[in-house]
């Protein structure tokens, strides 16, 4: 076992930590996040000049050839700065299905495309009724001359609404809940019968619902084979959830910092707070999740781009799990341990809070892994 | 030992409940259900309705409007009236202010604020936190000094729940700055409308707009709205606080936005079966049900004992962290629900009047703001920790 990084993997991270020291203090995320991208142009466009949006794809499409341990230490910096760019979204999420399912004229076509940044993807696999199941699809395609005919809705798009691509799941054969039998899309949004609701989230980014009506895609839309795309939507998810465990360590990390450092300044009956033992524990438990959380983030980094097996699949549902706890934690402690001033809006650390808390959200809550872990759990 | 209320109870809370429904406006009680921001004219007409009942201040003596009853009684109007979806009556005036004015004030105080309490003239606020006076209350700052028949105030206050809406402040000051912390202080009703005081909104994590600054600057008070005597403030202060804290369980609302929870976990669905089918969460729902139950009783035992000797003491601090931490979790549950819908932060759909399409449910748009907003139970009237540490000296005598 050696838990080192490499040099380079040190200077990936430092270059990701620079950059989002210097582009996104507190007041300029207010700005993005308020603006009708919801993001920064300029940062984006940052993090394709130098190389971040290529981290994790090949050499041969222009990539860095990074792994998981790559994404995370980007995704890691990314989440301290509770960065708003669907970095996630498109390079680690849509990217890795690309890449897995791509036809060769579909991967030259967009990876190089996203690679650089220049385009921009989301990923639309929710429903209203799916609660995190991904197998839970009711949007429909039926086969029609030239390519498929798109009907029905996708729920909560992270970075949909500025998304020039958006890979959407929708049933090809078989009832709703069906394992078989969906298959995925590459949309323009922009296409007749598309539309969008685009709204704010609650931890600062954009998203937006996506209506499909009658919507006509041609034959090169179809991602991978014809109803069978559901083992390679949960492998990507899988990279997906490592690189959220990542970003919510950054963001456990800075709001863990910033209570310590008030409860040494802030003072009441005379003393700083910190001096008051029940809160000295309560910031070391809070330490303690984050040292959990960062064990699970690592071991789920690690397997992240390996084999498809049930060893990973647990590994990833255990990562998601304790980190989705552990932020939870960390939030509702953080905000605690501040009194008022942890709930106020011009203050970072409810930012990171409400980030944290939403991580449980997107790609399934808690309740979700605990019960996929428990299904895959060895009992011997 | 009978745990079950009384015929005379029982036959009280028919009352109440046929009161209520015939009485509760639908529209506000449509809005309380589905957890949408009060205006101030939403919670004037219902008290109005309550004035005309004589149940708006169940607390004060019967000759200034008040009611006779008791703590069980009071527990099953609370209870109803939350379960009716009745908007929370706003504390400051009626069960904060008023209590002291009618223990510590004179005649005249009292002739003169309790009508414009009943009558929704006043508004009123708490001007008790500080920037640097939070758990540390006696701490404070804020400045009064005698000048003739003025005191002149100088200081700022941080926090003030509603105090955009208020015309009046009850607020703690530092008269004698020379005294021991405690004994200093004085207990000061202020004009809002006076001179050189202004107001700025603080934003909370949720987007709201609840709580504010207020900020004095030379303003001058007539004697005449001192409570108490100079320097005796913070009697004033202890006296308000264990009022303040017997209501804060919160059970009522808890059993309420508890019933929300499982109408909603009986519409969202996983995997094709309501939420409330599902072992996992219908076992978390189950666990909430059976704290409540708990707390429930643990409240009606620690009245009981109360009714005998007077408020409740510092059994009201376990209550408070009990009842807190149980509203939480069912907050947490509620956001849990909705599952990614939690993520939307629908600003326009939380307005009272939003009659366009619905991106979810009527009831969505707000569960996360809520579960957010509602971190401040464990921080506002005195935080969880300072609750525990007056249990642990009061009680446990550590
Ligand atoms: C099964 C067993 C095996 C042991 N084996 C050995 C051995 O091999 N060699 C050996 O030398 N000793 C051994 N011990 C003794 C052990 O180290 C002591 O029990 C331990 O140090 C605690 O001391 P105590 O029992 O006197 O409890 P106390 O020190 O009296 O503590 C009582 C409680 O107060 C808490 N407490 C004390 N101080 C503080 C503080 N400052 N802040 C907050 N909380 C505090 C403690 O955490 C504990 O909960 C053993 C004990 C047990 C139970
Ligand atoms: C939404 C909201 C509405 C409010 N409304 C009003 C209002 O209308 N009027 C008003 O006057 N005030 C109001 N308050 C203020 C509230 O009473 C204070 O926030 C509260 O007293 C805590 O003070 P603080 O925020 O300064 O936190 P601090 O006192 O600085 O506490 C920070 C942390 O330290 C802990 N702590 C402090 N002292 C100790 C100790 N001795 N032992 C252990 N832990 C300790 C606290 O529990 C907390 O976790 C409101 C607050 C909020 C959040």
């Amino acid at each position: 076992m050696d838990f080192k990084l490499t040099e380079e993997q040190q200077m990936l991270q430092d270059t990701a930590a620079r950059l989002v020291r210097d582009a996104y203090p507190f007041e300029q995320r207010e700005k993005f996040s308020e603006s009708e991208l919801g993001f920064s142009a300029e940062f984006w466009s940052q993090l394709g000049e130098l190389g971040l949006t290529a981290v994790p794809f090949s050499e041969d499409v222009g990539g860095f050839g990074g792994g998981g341990v790559e994404t995370m230490l980007v995704m890691t910096e990314l989440g301290r700065g509770l960065t708003l760019e669907p970095y996630l979204q498109s390079v680690i999420f849509a990217g890795g299905l690309l890449n897995q399912l791509g036809s060769d004229a579909q991967k030259d076509d967009l990876l190089p495309q996203v690679a650089a940044g220049s385009l921009q993807l989301a990923v639309a696999f929710d429903e209203p009724q799916s609660h995190y199941n991904l197998h839970d699809v009711q949007t429909k395609a039926e086969a029609v001359d030239g390519g498929y005919r798109l009907s029905g809705r996708k729920a909560v798009v992270i970075g949909g609404h500025s998304a020039g691509k958006i890979i959407v799941s929708a049933r090809t054969s078989g009832d709703s809940r069906d394992e078989t039998g969906i298959s995925l899309f590459l949309v323009d949004p922009n296409a007749p019968g598309v539309s969008r609701r685009v709204y704010p989230t609650i931890d600062g980014r954009k998203g937006c619902e996506l209506f499909l009506d009658n919507v006509q895609v041609g034959a090169d839309s179809l991602l991978g084979d014809v109803g069978n795309a559901l083992s390679a939507m949960r492998y990507q998810q899988g990279r997906a959830i490592a690189a959220q465990c990542a970003d919510a360590l950054g963001s456990m990390d800075e709001a863990c910092k910033l209570t310590l450092d008030y409860l040494k300044t802030r003072k009441q009956f005379g003393v700083p707070i910190g001096k008051f033992q029940v809160l000295q524990h309560r910031m070391v438990d809070m330490q303690t999740e984050l040292e959990q959380a960062t064990s699970m983030a690592i071991l789920a980094a690690t397997f992240a781009d390996g084999e498809d097996n049930d060893e990973r699949s647990r590994i990833i549902a255990a990562a998601k799990y304790i980190c989705a706890r552990a932020a939870r934690k960390v939030a509702e402690e953080a905000i605690q341990l501040h009194g008022g001033i942890g709930m106020t809006w011009e203050y970072n650390l409810a930012h990171h809070a409400k980030r944290l808390v939403m991580i449980a959200h997107q790609f399934g809550d808690d309740d979700h892994h605990l019960k996929a872990y428990a299904k895959l759990m060895q009992v011997a | 030992m009978n745990v079950n209320y009384t015929a005379e109870e029982l036959a009280f809370r028919d009352e109440v409940r046929a009161f209520l429904k015939s009485e509760l406006p639908a529209d506000i009680a449509a809005k309380v259900k589905l957890g949408k921001h009060m205006s101030k004219e939403d919670h004037q007409r219902w008290q109005q309705i309550l004035v005309k009942r004589g149940w708006y201040a169940p607390g004060w003596p019967v000759e200034l409007g008040g009611t006779t009853w008791g703590p069980v009684e009071k527990h099953i109007f609370d209870e109803e009236c939350s379960a009716f979806g009745a908007p929370r009556t706003v504390p400051f005036g009626v069960n904060m202010v008023a209590p002291v004015i009618i223990k510590f004030g004179t005649q005249q105080q009292i002739d003169h604020y309790l009508p414009r309490i009943l009558s929704g003239e006043d508004w009123w606020c708490q001007g008790y936190s500080e920037p640097g006076a939070g758990s540390d209350l006696a701490s404070l700052k804020t400045r009064a000094v005698r000048d003739g028949d003025h005191y002149v105030v100088n200081g700022q206050k941080t926090w003030t729940t509603l105090g955009q809406h208020a015309n009046m402040i009850f607020c703690l000051v530092r008269t004698d700055p020379e005294a021991q912390q405690q004994r200093g202080i004085s207990f000061l009703l202020i004009d809002m409308k006076s001179p050189g005081i202004s107001v700025r909104p603080i934003i909370t994590l949720d987007g709201d707009h609840e709580v504010n600054e207020v900020f004095f600057d030379n303003v001058r008070v007539p004697v005449g709205n001192l409570v108490g005597e100079e320097n005796q403030g913070w009697t004033c202060a202890k006296y308000l606080l264990t009022h303040e804290r017997t209501g804060l369980a919160g059970i009522g609302s808890s059993k309420a936005v508890l019933a929300h929870l499982k109408r909603i976990a009986m519409k969202e669905v996983c995997d094709g079966k309501p939420m409330l089918e599902d072992p996992l969460f219908r076992a978390q729902v189950a666990e909430v049900e059976m704290q409540l139950m708990a707390i429930e009783m643990s409240t009606l035992r620690i009245l009981a004992a109360a009714k005998e000797g007077g408020v409740p003491g510092a059994e009201s601090s376990i209550l408070k962290v009990k009842g807190t931490e149980i509203r939480q979790a069912i907050t947490h549950l509620l956001r849990k629900v909705i599952g990614p819908y939690a993520l939307p932060f629908l600003e326009e759909e939380m307005q009272l009047d939003y009659d366009g399409e619905l991106l979810h449910a009527d009831y969505s748009a707000s569960l996360a703001g809520d579960y957010f907003n509602m971190r401040k139970l464990s921080i506002f009237g005195g935080s969880n920790e300072i609750q525990k540490n007056i249990v642990s000296k009061m009680i446990l005598e550590l």
